[in-house]
């Protein structure tokens, strides 16, 4: 048994708007609002690393839950947005919290990278007990890159963040999880070693219009629950109009599907956990109220994860 | 009514639009259809001829057009 013990994020101050972004592109302030339902996003200032994110959202959640970094086992970092092919942010993540030796790994999966890495440090925390999960993007240095491309340019954005997964079950404790993964559509979201970015947005939206709700009733279904039993779902934010596909598709109301990407954008890896961290600021579960984790992306990797509270007014 | 009625009418309910796209023309190059769309559309092909379209035909190249719509649908059937 593992639990997520709580959340941490961080986002750049500089905001981009869509007004700003449609004055760059041929398009209106409107559209943009209307095909993503982003508002804003936040941009990292040039000197700011994927490293650099990463750390200041490990600091924010481990400051959140009074927890010294010498308390960590190991650190996992999901990133697609990395700077370099190897070493990859993880090892310096470490060294930047002081713990040199403590095992770091990195998980170079876009989009769907932090809810992978949720369903590992679950397991992984028997061994190597509390575990750092961190997920930082810097996608503004692909998707702001001249020429624009339109329908890259509008939806991300920057961020970090962060998960401490702990062995036991005091917090959110991780029910079950359902990862997949289907390398046939490898070609239709990628990154090239070049740093373009390449995207067939009718395959990526049927897709995951599909494989995301069937994720989460696979999970449900193995623990013998209903959509309508859940309290929240914490999805990553790739677009509104998919969070209220997937919402529709598994009805239950869009309000118990939470949403923050008004305001920070599709921040690829980064988006579920800065969303949770921003969800438990503002909201509590108590004793037996659920929450499900769900994200699709690059590979295609998607997945699931279940997750009951053990705590009275569990806030991460 | 023939399949290709039945596709007229399901992607003039989905669309909310009376007029449909040519055969062979695009039904998202042309801007008739959205992304967001699709799926739906793809939802009601599966309930208007009773099949089960798999996950690994769901590619816009075989429902970017009424022409490629009716084809899958035939090769189903």
């Amino acid at each position: 048994m593992a639990s997520l013990a709580g959340f941490g994020a961080y986002v750049p101050d500089r905001r981009l708007s869509n007004a700003e972004l449609a004055a760059r592109l041929d398009c209106t302030p409107e559209w943009i609002y209307e095909v993503s339902g982003i508002e804003s996003r936040h941009i990292a200032e040039e000197s700011q690393t994927v490293e650099d994110l990463a750390l200041l959202a490990a600091q924010n959640c481990l400051g959140e839950l009074k927890i010294e970094s010498s308390e960590i086992g190991m650190i996992l970092v999901s990133s697609g947005s990395a700077a370099r092919r190897f070493p990859g942010p993880a090892a310096s993540v470490g060294k930047a919290l002081g713990i040199p030796g403590v095992p770091c790994l990195d998980i170079p999966v876009a989009s769907a990278g932090s809810l992978f890495g949720l369903a590992l440090a679950g397991r992984l925390s028997e061994a190597y007990g509390t575990i750092l999960l961190v997920a930082a993007e810097k996608m503004s240095e692909i998707s702001q890159r001249e020429p624009l491309d339109k329908n890259v340019a509008i939806l991300f954005g920057d961020g970090a963040g962060a998960c401490l997964v702990t062995p036991g079950s005091k917090g959110l404790c991780i029910v079950d999880s359902v990862l997949h993964s289907d390398g046939a559509f490898a070609n239709d979201l990628f990154l090239d070693a070049d740093g373009r970015l390449g995207m067939n947005g009718l395959t990526v939206i049927m897709q995951a219009s599909r494989k995301i709700p069937a994720a989460i009733q696979e999970v449900l279904k193995k623990r013998k629950k209903a959509a309508a039993d859940i309290a929240v779902f914490l999805m990553h934010q790739a677009n509104q109009n998919l969070i209220d596909r997937v919402a529709k598709g598994l009805g239950v109301p869009g309000g118990r599907f939470y949403s923050n990407i008004s305001h920070v954008g599709n921040t690829s890896s980064a988006s579920m956990l800065i969303a949770a961290a921003e969800y438990f600021r503002l909201n509590k579960l108590n004793p037996g109220e659920r929450a499900v984790f769900a994200a699709f992306g690059a590979g295609f990797h998607w997945g699931a994860l279940l997750t009951e509270s053990s705590e009275v007014n569990f806030r991460g | 009514m023939s399949n290709q009625e039945k596709i007229v009418a399901i992607i003039r309910q989905v669309s909310g639009k009376s007029s449909v796209p040519d055969g062979d023309e695009s039904l998202f190059e042309s801007g008739y259809l959205d992304s967001f769309a699709l799926p739906d559309m793809v939802s009601a092909i599966e309930a208007e001829f009773g099949i089960a379209i798999p996950d690994s035909d769901l590619t816009p190249r075989k429902f970017d057009s009424i022409a490629r719509i009716e084809s899958y649908i035939e090769a189903r059937s």
